[in-house]
């Protein structure tokens, strides 16, 4: 047993787990944040994808320890209050899900995406760019119609702070 | 229509807490005291079980039991069951071997399973796994369909001679070689359709929980059909009777047909949980779900087709054998006979049909339904051979099928299906005109110009959905009645409750059934809730899969809404001093017409509930239910265009253009329809261009996860074209066909046909890898 101290959705935690727990099942099991979940066990569906210190990680694919002394994001921690995250509004409006269970990834890898490419976004490359994140319900169009308005309010939204 | 009525886009309810990562979930419940359970699964293919020895697993940390498939026996559970029986062409039943939820003698199949480990965490139950030793013979395994037939083929069941399931036959074989005698041109095809695993994102898991005190069981499953998963573990399996059990699927992620049936896991999570007298959870593992859930598809088939001088089709004969794997499934003996052969006359004038399937046991997982299930085997298969036709008799591919498309409703097929109502060549005309068909040549010319094969495929795909009606399936050998139930609650304070016993898991139920209220009371979607998914609050109900919800189970809240409303209507003449018959209902209010005289809902629903002044002899309450039991399949059809470019140097195929025009009668919300086609398209060029289920020759899956199967990814499909053509669908009051196979059902013959067409080869099978188009452009 380890005891990981690591602050997740802005709130510092320390919890103490086996030394084979994945950051994933510390998310979920310990702290019952279950909006970050698992679909496959080899790194591929990134249905548990998490921001790491900004960046988009597998939750599944590293472990708890990894994550000491990090600052976690997850699904639940992106919205201010009632106030949507963008890229959630822009899932929402564009009916870019339909079973949601890939979607708490879908939307942690989108925002890591336009993080990352800012205003140079265009349908290739985020097709290409959400290689890692499988959805079988929507066929990724409304996907990729999200991500591709969520960049321009997330731009917007920048601009304005 | 209203702002939220029916045909309105209405963005989702239920997004909210998807978006947010407050779903519920089975993986995402826990309950105190909750053991977790891993089960021991055999790695053969095909094995006796000789001994397990569980001694050195139960003293590892943590392990609460170990329990083996012959203590099932010893409790009296039963197998489990295909719930639809055929009758082969020599008249005797189907040849079901028995298939207990944990393997107490022989294995089958890689990831049967023989023990199961509960114990304080998955972490714990899994290590303890490890320690079970099972002492396995390995006997010969057959995995290839044409194998396991031949004489001398390694024997699955006793009960089942040759490995045959069943040899079934539909339609008139002497009317059909006759029309061949007399053919003008004979078309022969040969294809496969290829096995695929579901894949559901969410994984498969249950969460059962029994109380000794009462005696009673709670389970929480990933189930597209919660009240059929009860009536099957109360009925058959002697674990629990009906009303001791309540079965709850709450947020349920995917299931595309993989999550209709009862499958030995959660058979063996509620007996588990009698037997430890604690909360048993399993959740599978993606590798659990590649070897476990119902594969779909794996047809091979011969088929022929005969014209007349005049490129008029005078018949068709097919022969189709079947991979069941090792086990009938729920439902898989009605997949490659009910569900399939009886589309085989697809849009078409087809005078004759003679079809033969041959049901086979193979060493694999077992096969049933999965999106679209039979009824894209028959699509596929038709579309492959017009295509093929088109080419051996020089026609252009579209005026062929127009030369055939039936245009005289309704259309009584010479394989049982009575198709009420169409127009085939409205949406074949709207696909056209998306891709620019007559513009085609030109392109293939400028892009054969910069070194790429160009290729143009057309699908007309036609399917049975609004499954089904009762007495139809009944006198076919279903062992269910395939009505839904459905019950409106009107509150006191005239918010509105709709029961279903429909089953949403992406489908969107609780923004479109909302608009049905919203279109008949004229009151906002937020005054209406929907319950579904669970025995203890809904009636009862049949579930979701065949595109049933909107066509059968929206029906139902139809029927008990108009209940409800002749009560509501009695209630507001009585207060309102008029007659029931000058009663309107607009914007919430009950209104007489041509007065300003109204009552609101709310005013009507607390009249009903206080019942201090109700009409004489009216019983006080406002909730009525329903069940309705459809007349009638429905027909949903259309047309899809794919346009590809085949780069003859490495035989990677990249879409162009890729065009649907579908007909689904009247759309409640057109934005939650054209997800549901864009899904199913996507399952459908998956199976086309990436997906398959193998195994090698002794059973060993090969393609068991993520990294060996591919799932079609973002930069893997296009963006879709799509557009809509309506004819009304005839049976039902609402006029819906459904739409949630459509794209699954058309998509694969399209692309293949256009490779085809791209290459100048015709014989492709699916799924059409790099790989296996460079070799065909290169074979000699």
């Amino acid at each position: 047993m380890s005891t990981v101290k690591l602050t997740v959705n802005g709130k510092a935690v320390a919890v103490d787990v086996e030394d084979r727990t994945l950051l994933v099942q510390l998310l979920r099991d310990h702290l019952n944040l279950t909006g970050t979940h698992v679909g496959c066990d080899t790194s591929q569906c990134g249905a548990c994808v998490v921001h790491m210190d900004g960046k988009a990680v597998k939750s599944c694919t590293m472990l708890a320890g990894q994550a000491d002394g990090a600052s976690i994001t997850t699904i639940e921690g992106i919205a201010k209050g009632d106030e949507l995250h963008p890229m959630q509004a822009a899932f929402r409006d564009n009916h870019g899900l339909q079973c949601g269970y890939c979607t708490p990834g879908m939307i942690m890898s989108a925002i890591d995406i336009v993080h990352r490419h800012g205003g140079q976004l265009d349908e290739a490359t985020v097709r290409q760019e959400l290689e890692g994140n499988i959805c079988r319900c929507t066929g990724y169009h409304n996907i990729v119609k999200a991500v591709l308005d969520a960049a321009g309010r997330m731009k917007v939204s920048q601009a304005a702070e | 229509m209203g702002v939220e009525g029916i045909g309105a886009r209405v963005v989702r309810k239920e997004d909210k807490r998807f978006i947010t990562g407050k779903g519920r979930y089975v993986d995402d419940i826990k309950l105190t005291g909750m053991t977790h359970a891993y089960f021991v699964r055999s790695p053969h293919a095909h094995a006796k079980v000789k001994k397990i020895d569980s001694s050195a697993a139960l003293k590892m940390p943590g392990v609460v039991a170990v329990l083996t498939g012959q203590q099932l026996v010893d409790d009296k559970v039963g197998n489990l069951i295909c719930g639809w029986a055929i009758t082969s062409k020599d008249g005797s039943p189907m040849k079901m071997g028995a298939w207990p939820a944990m393997a107490p003698e022989t294995v089958r199949f890689v990831g049967q399973a023989v023990a199961v480990v509960i114990a304080e965490s998955k972490n714990l139950a899994r290590d303890a796994a490890e320690a079970v030793v099972v002492d396995y013979e390995e006997l010969p395994a057959v995995a290839d369909m044409q194998a396991a037939i031949k004489p001398g083929a390694p024997q699955l069941h006793p009960e089942a001679p040759g490995n045959q399931v069943y040899d079934w036959v539909i339609g008139d074989e002497s009317a059909t070689d006759a029309a061949f005698a007399k053919a003008a041109n004979v078309v022969k095809l040969d294809v496969t359709n290829n096995r695929l695993a579901p894949n559901a994102m969410e994984p498969r898991a249950a969460i059962a929980d029994y109380d000794p005190a009462e005696e009673h069981f709670t389970l929480y499953t990933t189930s597209q059909n919660p009240h059929v998963a009860r009536l099957v573990l109360s009925a058959f399996y002697n674990i629990a009777p009906e009303h001791k059990l309540r079965v709850i699927a709450p947020d349920v992620g995917g299931g595309f047909g993989s999550k209709i049936f009862i499958y030995p896991e959660e058979m063996v999570a509620l007996w588990a949980s009698k037997k430890v007298e604690r909360p048993v959870k399993w959740t599978g593992d993606r590798s659990e779900a590649f070897l476990t859930d119902a594969h779909g598809r794996d047809h091979t088939t011969h088929a022929e087709m005969a014209f007349d001088a005049n490129n008029k089709i005078t018949g068709l004969k097919v022969k189709t054998y079947a991979n069941f794997g090792a086990y009938m499934s729920l439902f898989s003996s009605s997949v490659p006979t009910y569900l399939y052969a009886t589309l085989l006359s697809g849009q078409y004038n087809i005078p004759a049909i003679h079809a033969e399937v041959i049901g086979v046991y193979t060493n694999t997982t077992p096969v049933d339904a999965y999106r679209g299930a039979g009824r894209p085997e028959a699509s596929y298969l038709i579309e492959r051979l017009m295509e093929t036709a088109a080419r051996q008799l020089n026609v252009d591919p579209a005026q062929l099928r127009r030369t055939n498309f039936i245009t005289q409703f309704p259309h009584q097929t010479p394989v049982i299906m009575a198709y009420d109502t169409g127009d085939f060549n409205a949406s074949l005309d709207a696909a056209m005109k998306a891709i620019d068909y007559a513009g085609f040549p030109a392109r293939k010319a400028k892009a054969k110009a910069d070194g790429k094969l160009r290729g143009i495929g057309v699908s007309c795909y036609i399917e049975a959905c609004g499954i089904a009606p009762s007495k139809a399936v009944g006198s076919l050998g279903a062992g269910v009645g395939l009505w839904e139930s459905a019950e409106v609650r009107v509150n006191p304070v005239g918010t509105i409750e709709i029961l279903t016993g429909s089953h949403s898991h992406g489908q969107g139920h609780e923004t479109t059934f909302c608009q049905l209220v919203a279109e008949r009371l004229g009151i906002p979607i937020s005054q209406v809730s929907i319950v579904h998914g669970d025995t203890d609050k809904v009636q009862f109900g049949m579930g979701t899969y065949g595109s049933r919800s909107a066509a059968v189970g929206l029906t139902a809240i139809l029927k008990a809404m108009e209940k409800m409303e002749s009560k509501a209507k009695k209630i507001a003449a009585h207060a309102l001093e008029a007659s029931e018959a000058d009663i309107v209902i607009e914007n919430g209010e009950f209104k007489v017409t041509g007065t300003d005289k109204a009552i609101a809902l709310p005013m009507v629903a607390l009249a009903a509930y206080t019942a201090h002044n109700l009409p004489e002899g009216m019983e006080p309450g406002l909730k009525e239910s329903a069940f309705y039991d459809p007349t009638n399949f429905t027909f949903p059809a259309g047309a899809y265009i794919c346009e590809l470019e085949v780069d003859p140097g490495t035989g990677k195929t990249s879409f162009i253009n890729f065009v649907a025009a579908d007909d689904f009668g009247r759309l409640i919300n057109p934005m939650i329809v054209e997800g549901q086609v864009h899904g199913g398209l996507a399952q459908g060029i998956g199976q086309a261009l990436l997906e398959h289920a193998i195994y090698d020759a002794n059973g060993q899956p090969v393609t068991a996860s993520f990294m060996d199967y591919a799932m079609p990814r973002a930069d893997d499909l296009p963006s879709f074209n799509l557009s809509h053509t309506t004819t009304l669908c005839p049976g039902n009051p609402l006029g819906i066909k459904g739409c949630g196979e459509a794209g699954a059902i058309g998509a694969s013959a399209a692309v293949i046909n256009a490779i085809t067409d791209a290459i100048g080869k015709n014989n492709l099978e699916m799924p059409a890898t790099p790989d296996r188009v460079w070799r065909t452009i290169h074979a000699a």
